[in-house]
């Protein structure tokens, strides 16, 4: 029995003088902490994608309740949403933003850009890039090897093995920007996702005159500036021979579409075209105008 | 014999074309003059379109620091001004020239056979005319010489060596120069001597070159201060660090230059150009280069000038590339990039056009890494290659430099003898570019 | 013509690869077989080809079904494995079928679970023999006699014929009076598992891989001279007690271990420097357990500890840098 007894009486001791040491430690190393930034931390989407600039979601947390508004702050990916709810934490209203999306600006497909090389190093864009053109010998366009899907954490980029060129998700791209920091080469752009979705911009970097961009792509933006003419909104300006239509001004009338020679300007989402191109029709373009002004 | 500290692998000689003695290229039609063909920013042109230009006449300013002058190769008019993709497809700015056939001269080049032996001119008066004949480093790098031999009031340089190692394999121009120019080559030396005034110049040449070894030996003889130094063959003997140990047994700091312990290191062709530009008043328009390759009929050396097209100089030498080519590299095979558009001209840093079949071109597939440690002891920096590939490809660039990532001299020893055929030196550049703009945004 | 491929120098390669080091092990454990199949029988061989044979199919099948990954078997890593596995065995009957248990543990939990061929801590091999030296401890330290039709000289005290027992075990039993003469376990005349018998085959083997530069003595040279140094001192120390220090590295496992199984590259460090500290880790660890560990034999588990500080070494002892 004694043995018994011993072993009760060494256990409890032990168990004592552990416990007196874990409360003497857990005071002396305590850190006061705001709980503030754990319920927001809870609210915001835990991607730690640092699409807001911040280390992490954690970090963002701080950042909120140390400014105690969300004035310049904005989580990309939880949107309006985490947005209003983190303002109802804060006690604040949230910023209205209009949602984005990642945009590849490039149209550089195995057959409108043939490869006259064959690339055999390290698939990372970045050090493609540091080596040479690329397999289609347009310094501009997309080198297909990915960076931009690495990057994303919502899995919402991948690389099309049939055109070598990355295809975003509408539904699960979140705008965070990762893809935009990640590509060597400044392809991606955030761009409004627009009225219904729908979206004009010009798929194409190519800053070389036309000729020399239209050797190494036939769907290269020539900077021929017919766009820019034909815009009744002024969105479209060239500059280094490139077209950028700015998305805050354009209203989606697509006329510049159709007007381009060698179809670099793309048009997603939209419904297929008639025979004879019609003036946009009203409703879409009020729809168009109450965006164009929010914005 | 002596060679470098540590690391170091031996590649496959492959010096097939040796014997190829050194022949004259024919005059291209059309010609395009990059203004980059130097290490640092790009010449200003200073001809216009319709203008005449003469053999040797100064077509491209070097207005910034790091900078050289460009000369025109060809004489003929100017077609436009530009710009033009480089071998690896990037733009540079250019000057296009219609080449006039009958090859006019600038008058004030001395283009008699005759070797010029005395020259009297002072160290400073030595680089301006280096400056102004826009020589560079031959070896490869394109370092404006003038910048090297203008040493800073508070150094001293105590040796002079010579770089005529040649490690890469496949390459000849500088043993061909050698064995071709051996005399001017010391009087290269003895002007860049007297310009560093150091006592002794020291080339160093590995020992599978006995020929040019012979040959220079018996010429040095003649000349005050000139030490021919044979050392060991191994792989990167070439790199200024590693010369620099070699012969002198000294180590240049991570971070610093080679004057940094009173060295200066100077390419045997680089000796050859700044005689005829001292000497013989002729401006840095051409080149020794090789044209070889273990699969292609005629092995060659020849003296291009800049400008000349990779495609003009294959269909001359070759007629056309073989059916099973793989790879055209600009430079050795260890060191040298692959070419991307064969229409591009020559640069001054060109030394060879080298062709690879396609069963050597392609890299074999990569697998796990074993641990072996043969990356860790090829290198000559006694870095560790495996690691920067593990730290790169996880994004932990900071680590990667924290470990010296900007040590890595880039000589490929790593790769080469890398079992599983990861692309260590690839995952190692891309390193070093991102910890560079680490670094900027620091300093910012 | 072919388009030019463009990559980032260099553009030529030793032709060293993963596969030509893999068999050079292979080729060097060919005289371990032969003495064992000489010595042991047809039953050596047979366990070996089974211990191959099963840890090639558990590799692929775990790389096609679980890793969906291409198949890597051709690399001849699952081979040394088999080997090494066979080569740690008692070479009796029923370990035909057991080895395949070990195999699956090797590969299985060993390597695979990592990652495959380089990611692994600690040896495959070494995790399938300790596996099975706890959880089959009779049928692992069942030693078929060796030779039956050769004379030997190690002095049998049990009744059965058929088994004998390994000069560590009957030292353990017995004391030190039983050990037996050296030139015979040299040459591997003694009961042990199949690979570890033969000092002279591990030799021939491993001159061989340091010709080829697959290994590097360090590890070797510290291991077996860090083993003979120690039980060396431990013996002028109280001779009654201890083991002479020749007798202590020729028999057992040092000798396998040291020039094989401690060189792994995947497990050891990468450093000449760490080398030598692992080796002589290994060395004392071996000699700690077989003079006061439960176990006659510690070679296994002094490798297996020294695998798991191999990180540790890595991270201590870095190649010199240039000009520093």
């Amino acid at each position: 029995m004694s043995g018994i007894w011993s072993a009760v009486l060494v256990l409890s001791i032990t168990g004592a003088v552990f416990a007196v040491v874990l409360y003497i430690v857990a005071q002396k190393f305590k850190v006061v902490e705001d709980p503030l930034i754990d319920e927001i931390n809870e609210v915001l989407p835990g991607a730690n994608c640092g699409g807001c600039g911040k280390a992490g979601c954690r970090a963002m947390a701080e950042a909120f309740v140390k400014q105690g508004n969300m004035d310049g702050l904005k989580c990309p990916a939880g949107g309006d949403e985490v947005a209003k709810k983190v303002a109802a934490l804060l006690g604040c209203t949230p910023a209205e933003t209009l949602p984005q999306v990642a945009v590849v600006r490039c149209n550089g497909t195995c057959t409108n850009a043939p490869v006259k090389t064959k690339y055999d190093g390290l698939e990372d864009c970045a050090f493609a890039n540091s080596l040479y053109s690329g397999e289609s010998g347009c310094a501009f366009g997309c080198l297909g090897l990915g960076n931009c899907a690495k990057a994303c954490q919502f899995d919402a980029l991948t690389v099309d093995k049939e055109t070598g060129l990355p295809v975003v998700d509408e539904e699960k791209c979140v705008a965070c920007g990762a893809c935009v920091k990640a590509c060597p080469r400044g392809i991606i752009e955030l761009r409004n996702k627009g009225p219904k979705n729908r979206r004009v911009f010009v798929a194409c970097r190519n800053k070389e005159k036309g000729g020399d961009a239209r050797k190494s792509c036939s769907a290269a933006c020539i900077g021929c500036g017919k766009c820019a003419k034909t815009c009744p909104f002024g969105a479209i300006t060239v500059e280094n021979n490139l077209a950028y239509i700015d998305f805050n001004v354009c209203k989606s009338c697509r006329k510049c579409v159709a007007e381009c020679p060698t179809g670099a300007i793309h048009d997603v989402n939209f419904p297929p075209r008639v025979e004879k191109p019609v003036e946009q029709p009203a409703p879409q373009a009020t729809n168009a105008e109450a965006q164009g002004t929010q914005a | 014999m002596k060679t470098f500290a540590m690391g170091g692998v031996h590649p496959e000689e492959n010096k097939i074309s040796t014997n190829a003695v050194i022949e004259e290229f024919p005059l291209p039609k059309t010609a395009v003059i990059l203004m980059t063909q130097h290490l640092g920013a790009p010449a200003t042109p200073c001809v216009a379109k319709g203008d005449t230009v003469k053999v040797g006449q100064l077509i491209g300013k070097a207005e910034a620091f790091m900078c050289a002058n460009v000369h025109s190769p060809f004489s003929g008019t100017v077609a436009k001004i530009d710009i033009c993709k480089d071998a690896f497809g990037l733009a540079k700015p250019a000057v296009y020239i219609n080449v006039d056939e009958n090859d006019v001269w600038e008058e004030s080049i001395d283009r008699t056979p005759d070797i010029v032996r005395q020259c009297d001119l002072d160290p400073k008066q030595i680089v301006d005319k280096l400056k102004e004949m826009g020589i560079v480093g031959l070896g490869g790098a394109t370092f404006p010489t003038h910048i090297k031999y203008n040493i800073a009031p508070d150094k001293k340089a105590e040796y002079l060596i010579i770089n005529a190692v040649e490690c890469e394999p496949y390459l000849t121009s500088d043993h061909r120069v050698m064995m071709e120019h051996a005399e001017e080559i010391c009087i290269g030396v003895s002007i860049l001597r007297k310009c560093l005034g150091v006592p002794n110049a020291y080339i160093g040449i590995e020992n599978n070159k006995p020929e040019p070894i012979a040959v220079m030996k018996k010429m040095a003889a003649n000349f005050e201060g000139i030490i021919v130094e044979p050392l060991k063959v191994k792989y990167p003997q070439g790199a200024e660090k590693q010369l620099i140990n070699a012969i002198t047994g000294r180590c240049v700091p991570s971070g610093k230059l080679p004057i940094d312990v009173g060295c200066v290191v100077s390419n045997v062709g680089t000796a050859y150009a700044v005689y005829e530009a001292i000497q013989k008043n002729k401006p840095l328009i051409e080149n020794i280069l090789t044209v070889t390759g273990k699969k292609i009929q005629s092995q060659h050396n020849y003296h291009v000038r800049f400008g000349t097209t990779y495609s003009d100089i294959i269909a001359h030498a070759l007629g056309e590339l073989p059916e099973t080519t793989g790879k055209v590299i600009s430079g050795g095979p260890m060191m040298g990039k692959a070419v991307s558009n064969l229409d591009a001209p020559t640069t001054k840093g060109a030394s060879s056009v080298l062709v690879i079949d396609a069963d050597e071109a392609v890299r074999a597939t990569e697998s796990n890494c074993i641990r072996c440690g043969k990356c860790m002891n090829a290198c000559p920096m006694g870095l560790e290659p495996y690691l920067f590939s593990a730290l790169v490809r996880n994004r932990r660039i900071e680590e990667a430099g924290a470990h010296n990532i900007l040590d890595c001299i880039e000589c490929g020893c790593c790769f080469f003898s890398c079992p599983a055929n990861k692309p260590l030196l690839d995952e190692i550049r891309l390193g070093k570019n991102l910890y560079r703009g680490i670094l900027m945004a620091k300093k910012k | 013509m072919n388009l030019l491929n463009v990559s980032g120098s260099p553009h030529v390669h030793s032709d060293e690869s993963t596969k030509k080091i893999m068999w050079r092990v292979n080729l060097a454990l060919a005289p371990m077989l032969i003495v064992a199949v000489a010595f042991f029988g047809l039953n050596a061989l047979l366990i070996s080809a089974v211990s191959v044979a099963s840890c090639l199919l558990f590799q692929w099948l775990i790389e096609k079904f679980i890793m969906k990954t291409e198949s890597t078997i051709c690399d001849g890593s699952a081979v040394v494995t088999g080997l090494l596995l066979a080569f740690n065995v008692p070479a009796t009957r029923e370990m035909i079928w057991l080895v395949i248990i070990a195999a699956l543990v090797a590969i299985g939990i060993g390597k695979m679970s990592f990652g495959g061929l380089g990611k692994n801590p600690f040896n495959p091999a070494l995790v399938g023999r300790v596996f099975m030296l706890i959880s089959f401890p009779v049928q692992m330290t069942t030693w078929p006699k060796p030779g039956e039709n050769l004379f030997s000289m190690v002095s049998v005290p049990t009744t059965d014929a058929t088994t004998g027992a390994t000069p560590l075990g009957l030292i353990k039993e017995e004391g030190i009076g039983a050990a037996g003469d050296i030139w015979q376990y040299f040459i591997g005349n003694m009961g042990g598992s199949l690979g570890e018998v033969s000092a002279l085959a591990i030799l021939i083997g491993a001159v061989y891989l340091l010709c080829r530069k697959v290994i590097t003595w360090h590890i070797p040279v510290s291991f077996i001279g860090t083993a003979f140094v120690f039980s060396g001192i431990l013996w002028l120390c109280d001779k009654t007690a201890f083991l002479d220090p020749v007798t202590t590295i020729l028999t057992g496992g040092i000798m396998l271990g040291a020039c094989f199984m401690a060189t792994d590259m995947v497990t050891s460090p990468m450093t000449k420097a760490g080398q030598l500290v692992f080796g002589f880790g290994c060395g004392l660890l071996t000699i700690i357990i077989r003079n006061w560990g439960n176990y006659p034999e510690g070679v296994s588990f002094a490798i297996l500890l020294m695998n798991s500080v191999t990180p540790l070494l890595n991270r201590w002892f870095k190649p010199k840098r240039f000009a520093v």
